[in-house]
């Protein structure tokens, strides 16, 4: 109890939950002034809540890693025809 | 300068022009395959509603008016066929979790932390790229709830904006963020049991 009372933030109001709840938005630089100065005061403060931030894009990080994958070249070779038959098809302009 | 270079495209695509259809394929085509499998059980179905999608696109090219980019139009298009096709696919849908969804339990009646988190945050970062961290989440990712994982996937796989992915799913702003909330949530907590092992 000791401890959570020296880890809250002084001057501004919003604990670890809030915090946590806001990160969302901070990382998509939607929060308004107010409440992106009471969320920056709270994780300068708060080791906690800047380790979950620092989680939460690591999570991001390696989410992003999934992408790595090329297009299958039958896929490719299907698609260009589909293009050409199209193409092919259309009413002259 | 993104704008005037879509309007190139769309005209180049319009003239029947095959470098700017296989440049735009080469682009979007592996993640809107990767978008329909979040729906249909098969990679098969998944093409084939990927390759709708590009049929749909150019029937409606003429019409195409620019306001939403071509990205989000394709993406919209697979959203809604994937859909429909997976619901014709399976009787059931799986229950959703959503209902399983808890507040995390890691913070007291007033908002602190009670289960502070364990550091672990530069491990992760350490191993970004490691087969089994990203097989794990790429797991997860294939159970969650059906929002949430079409959310996290446009936002953190795709790298679509806010904006944008609210557009192709035709959500509002405050949704997306909680589905996205929720579905980082998850994986945090695997990435958390994968490290701490």
């Amino acid at each position: 109890m000791r401890l959570r009372r020296r880890r809250r933030p002084s001057g501004h109001d919003i604990n670890c939950q809030q915090a946590v709840s806001l990160v969302a938005a901070y990382l998509d630089g939607a929060l308004a002034p107010d409440d992106l100065a009471l969320f920056e005061a709270h994780m300068d403060e708060c080791d906690h809540c800047h380790e979950h931030l620092r989680q939460i894009e690591a999570t991001i990080l390696v989410t992003g890693e999934i992408r790595a994958e090329d297009l299958d070249p039958l896929a490719r070779e299907d698609l260009m025809s589909l293009y050409r038959r199209w193409r092919d098809d259309r009413p002259v302009s | 300068m993104v704008v005037i270079e879509e309007h190139e495209l769309v005209a180049r695509l319009r003239a029947g022009d095959e470098t700017a259809f296989s440049n735009l394929v080469e682009q979007y085509h592996p993640a809107m395959v990767r978008l329909a499998l979040l729906h249909v059980r098969s990679r098969a179905v998944a093409e084939e509603v990927a390759q709708e999608a590009w049929l749909g696109l150019l029937r409606g090219i003429d019409r195409f008016e620019g306001r939403s980019s071509l990205r989000t139009w394709l993406f919209r298009i697979v959203v809604n066929r994937a859909i429909s096709t997976g619901i014709r696919e399976r009787v059931h849908l799986p229950v959703s979790s959503e209902e399983l969804e808890t507040t995390d339990g890691r913070f007291s009646q007033d908002g602190w932390w009670v289960q502070p988190p364990e550091h672990w945050a530069d491990q992760v970062l350490d191993r970004i790229a490691a087969p089994a961290l990203v097989a794990r989440v790429r797991e997860l990712i294939a159970d969650l709830p059906p929002l949430q994982r079409d959310v996290v996937t446009l936002r953190d796989v795709d790298g679509l904006s806010a904006v944008e992915v609210c557009s192709v799913l035709d959500i509002n702003e405050v949704n997306q963020r909680v589905q996205l909330h929720r579905a980082r949530s998850r994986i945090r907590a695997v990435l958390e049991q994968e490290v701490m092992l």
